[in-house]
């Protein structure tokens, strides 16, 4: 199918009761990329995901996915998307082989195409030993692997993926995100939420989320060149002295600890910033060697979600 | 189609191998229908009023009617049906119309006079253990004086009592019939129950929808596993009850089998639509004996469905078991097929279309 974008939302929201979980989202996620969804815990992520594969009725807003009205005509897209759920959602009580055989089951796969199928995300993920085993036995990485093993079988042209990799050690993790870039490399779409900067720096194209709302989008270029604030590295003698007066100063908005440095981020506004924060530091009689310092997508998303609720 | 069929085989040859794994539900299979069946072995006897009655009166003197009214009077009775001849009234007996036939021979008055035999007979159905225990009282009745006519002393019984059915008055007998129902009733609802909201519970149910499989499909291949569970209990259930009380089966062993396929679709159906209700597996358990426990007792099982108030008897043809219990002890005990028991598989035929169309119904491929 032709068209630039496969997800196109225009004012998502979803309230349950007096929360509202998702908070006027429109986004635009182009085709055979990879799309990121980086945010805090109850962002919203979840349930995002969830109401673009018409698993939940949007309170307010519409979708469009590949197309398609959700949920309206989710049942139209059920071939064209895989969906690997935050909790494993596979049986635990059936080996990791005839999970797979249900999968491709309930995906109606040819026979041949099945059994090719099959062979082959084992042996991408790795799991060709542990066929025979339960899925409930599987490590929580092995799990996840199998999960997007699943969710991919039937290679439909958009992927789901909420937190795949949460339980993936680093080494797993770089090859887990290996076969995303072949599978977009094929043609796929992929959106994926995280909570992990390294992930969100891999995607093409990612949406803070903080609170039900999007609260920065680009690629990550984009969002550490356009960072809403300066940002400072400090090494000094005390640092929790250090520390303390930094947090007294209302134009330093957060600071954290890198080992022996201070890594803060300003307002944007503060003029002569290192000066400044010099002075303050004079007065206090603490010693300290300060520079400016290129931001991270850490410091974009600290930036992000904690200035604009102060 | 072709697909739908793959997609429906697939769900119930997953359902069936997780089964095999889980030991206590499957032990619940056997373990289930063999436990209830020695706790229920005894049976309870309770009052009984309002039994449906038939009588045969050839003799038609005051003496007789006057018999007959007293036998009413005692309201454990009530006359519904006036028969021709004694095949006629053994005809309603067998088809569940009456529960007690009289039949009054045309010399009564004389045998009532003379004394050496009883004077009129009782058919009871001894299908059902306490009505036939009730329809005994009859016999005690003390006999009518006529004013100022000579009357006869003593204390030989009016009415001599036939118990059709089970000559033998065993109670196992008339329980173990009935047992098939309750124990398919309560494993039936409660597997189905269970088997989706585990589902859902365990979070399987949010990958299982936005899969291409339609709800019809879920349903159907989620309930065929255990339509074949239910028949190997009934299997269970006749050969224990055969060998260790030695129950007969008088009827079609297929028609036995047409009954219960039927009864344990209706069950399944009616888990289904649990499932769409409850949220977790605790509530679907809550909810499935919400429904079983009055459906056990307004059944006609432990208490006799005559003695019930008509409101009751209104609310228990709402169950299956009710309709079940008739066909089962009908076909079982009392020979009879399916032709003279048909409208209780119509009832049990809707039971299962309302349930089921509830349930696709109110099943949505959402988490909402
Ligand atoms: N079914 C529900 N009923 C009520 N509230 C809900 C429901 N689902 C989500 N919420 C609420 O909506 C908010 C967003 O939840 P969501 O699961 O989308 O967050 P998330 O970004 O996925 O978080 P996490 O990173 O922890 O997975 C939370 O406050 C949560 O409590
Ligand atoms: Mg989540």
């Amino acid at each position: 199918m032709s068209g630039q974008y496969a997800i196109e939302s225009h004012n998502l929201t979803r309230r349950f009761g007096t929360v509202t979980a998702v908070d006027h989202v429109s986004l635009k996620i182009p085709r055979a990329q990879i799309y990121g969804f980086l945010g805090p815990n109850g962002s919203g992520k979840s349930t995002t995901i969830r109401m673009l594969c018409g698993l939940l009725q949007p309170s307010e807003g519409t979708a469009q996915v590949l197309h398609h009205q959700v949920p309206r005509d989710a049942e139209k897209l059920r071939h064209k998307l895989g969906y690997m759920t935050q909790r494993f959602s596979l049986y635990e009580d059936l080996t990791v082989r005839e999970n797979l055989k249900f999968i491709a089951d309930v995906y109606a796969l040819p026979a041949a195409r099945r059994k090719h199928r099959i062979d082959a995300v084992l042996s991408r993920y790795r799991l060709d030993d542990r066929a025979n085993q339960r899925a409930g036995y599987l490590s929580g990485g092995q799990r996840q692997r199998l999960a997007l093993a699943a969710a991919i079988l039937h290679e439909p042209e958009l992927l789901l993926l909420d937190e795949p990799t949460s339980a993936v050690d680093p080494q797993s993790r770089r090859d887990f995100w290996e076969s995303l870039f072949e599978l977009v490399d094929a043609g796929a779409t992929i959106l994926v939420s995280t909570h992990y900067m390294d992930e969100a720096e891999r995607c093409h194209r990612l949406a803070i989320l903080d609170d039900g709302q999007v609260v920065a989008e680009g690629t990550p270029k984009e969002l550490i060149d356009t960072i809403d604030a300066t940002v400072l590295e400090i090494e000094a003698t005390d640092l929790r002295r250090a520390r303390r007066v930094l947090d007294s100063h209302p134009f330093v908005k957060s600071v954290a600890q890198l080992g022996s440095r201070l890594h803060a981020l300003l307002d944007q506004d503060t003029t002569e910033p290192i000066s400044r924060i010099h002075s303050a530091f004079d007065q206090a009689g603490i010693e300290a060697k300060i520079e400016a310092a290129t931001a991270t997508l850490e410091d974009v998303f600290v930036a992000a979600t904690t200035f604009a609720r102060a | 189609m072709s697909q739908a069929l793959t997609r429906m085989m697939a769900i119930a040859g997953k359902e069936f191998r997780q089964l095999r794994r889980d030991r206590l539900s499957f032990g619940m299979i056997v373990g289930i229908p063999l436990l209830q069946m020695i706790l229920f072995g005894y049976a309870i006897n309770l009052d009984v009023r309002h039994l449906s009655a038939g009588v045969v009166d050839y003799a038609d003197t005051w003496l007789s009617r006057n018999r007959v009214a007293a036998a009413v009077a005692t309201q454990v009775i009530d006359l519904t049906h006036r028969a021709a001849s004694p095949a006629e009234l053994e005809i309603l007996l067998r088809r569940g119309e009456i529960a007690v036939g009289i039949y009054i021979p045309p010399d009564f008055d004389r045998r009532i006079r003379e004394r050496e035999r009883s004077a009129a007979q009782l058919l009871i159905d001894g299908s059902d253990p306490t009505i036939e225990g009730i329809a005994r009282q009859l016999t005690q009745l003390p006999v009518a004086q006529r004013a100022g006519a000579n009357t006869v002393s003593g204390s030989a019984p009016v009415f001599a009592v036939r118990t059709y059915y089970n000559p033998e008055r065993r109670s196992a007998v008339q329980i173990v019939p009935g047992l098939i129902g309750v124990i398919l009733n309560l494993t039936m609802v409660l597997f189905t129950a269970i088997a989706i909201v585990r589902e859902r519970e365990r979070g399987n149910l949010e990958l299982l929808i936005t899969t291409p499989v339609r709800t019809p499909e879920l349903m159907i291949g989620k309930i065929a596993p255990y339509i074949l569970i239910g028949l190997v209990q009934v299997t269970l259930i006749l050969l224990a009850g055969a060998w260790w009380f030695g129950v007969p089966i008088r009827g079609s062993v297929t028609h036995l089998y047409a009954a219960a396929l039927l009864f344990i679709a209706a069950n399944l159906a009616l888990g289904l639509l649990i499932s769409t209700l409850a949220k977790t597996q605790f509530q679907a358990m809550q909810l499935t004996f919400f429904v079983f426990l009055p459906s056990l007792l307004l059944s006609g099982f432990m208490f006799p469905f005559a003695g019930m108030p008509s409101i009751a008897q209104s609310i228990a043809e709402i169950f299956p078991l009710t309709h079940f219990m008739r066909l089962v002890r009908g076909i079982l005990l009392r020979g009879a097929d399916l032709g003279e028991l048909v409208s209780e598989m119509y009832a049990l035929s809707a039971f299962f279309l309302i349930m089921m169309t509830l349930a696709i119904l109110r099943f949505r491929k959402r988490l909402d």
